[in-house]
């Protein structure tokens, strides 16, 4: 754990044309360390999709992703709203997105079922009115 | 195929990398959801959209997509092209609306890939 890589990013809120930065930059990232192409893009779809949610029913937050040979932990942590029914959010199709976000091509309800198709693990930490974090897991080798 | 054919079936214009049009496409996908695409999306190497934002292009770099098509006449405005060409990626227009474009490409050869 010792040569563990840690990033960390802010996410501002309603800031839709700079979502998915923080995303492209660990892509980047994780591209230079040589990680494989699968797991680079696993981690790029799960966070991008996380990164939007943030932006769109958070009120930001920070995402910090830890990179190891052995994984890497993407976590999100919002001072949002929370979600109400995490089962139902699970749910692929259902969403709760304004029709503003819709018509710049989310809140399909695919977020929360995305991002844990394309990760190892996924642990939901909600709390109404105070906030969401989520941690994903994407395992190397 | 590669992306000039893309090019060529369509009767597009390329707005953003006329030198990277040898390159081969092998799948393709269509929605103007970006969620959709990526949740279906596997080893496409061409998106179709009628969205014209920055997202797209985004959603484009996060899926490894080698060329970008925007159908319905849509035209990105300058923030999008410039995103497009740090990112190396191939942007195209064309006037025919989505059904047609995805047919005229899938009877050309170009299938919708894996699920």
């Amino acid at each position: 754990m010792n040569d563990a890589i840690v990033l960390k990013y802010p996410i501002s809120p309603d800031d839709f044309t700079r979502a998915g930065e923080a995303s492209s930059d660990v892509k980047g990232k994780l591209k230079q360390l040589g990680v494989s192409p699968e797991a680079v893009r696993k981690v790029a779809i799960a966070m991008y999709e996380g990164e939007i949610n943030m932006v769109i029913h958070a009120k930001g937050g920070e995402i910090t992703v830890e990179i190891t040979p052995e994984r890497i932990l993407m976590i999100l942590a919002d001072v949002g709203p929370g979600i109400p029914d995490v089962e139902k959010a699970m749910q692929a199709g259902y969403s709760t997105a304004p029709d503003e976000v819709r018509s710049l091509g989310f809140g399909a309800g695919m977020g929360l079922p995305n991002m844990k198709k394309y990760t190892d693990d996924m642990r939901i930490e909600t709390e109404l009115g105070v906030g969401t974090t989520i941690t994903m897991e994407v395992r190397l080798g | 195929m590669t992306a000039r054919d893309v090019q060529n079936i369509l009767g597009a214009r390329v707005l953003v990398g006329e030198e990277l049009l040898d390159r081969e496409v092998r799948s393709a996908c269509g929605s103007d959801m970006m969620s959709d695409v990526l949740a279906f999306s596997k080893d496409h190497s061409v998106l179709l959209t009628g969205l014209c934002n920055p997202q797209v292009i985004r959603t484009a770099e996060m899926l490894d997509i080698v060329c970008l098509i925007f159908v319905r006449g849509k035209k990105p405005d300058q923030t999008i092209l410039d995103m497009a060409r740090e990112r190396n990626l191939i942007v195209m227009e064309t006037g025919h609306r989505m059904f047609s474009s995805c047919g005229m490409l899938y009877k050309a050869g170009l299938g919708g890939g894996a699920i």
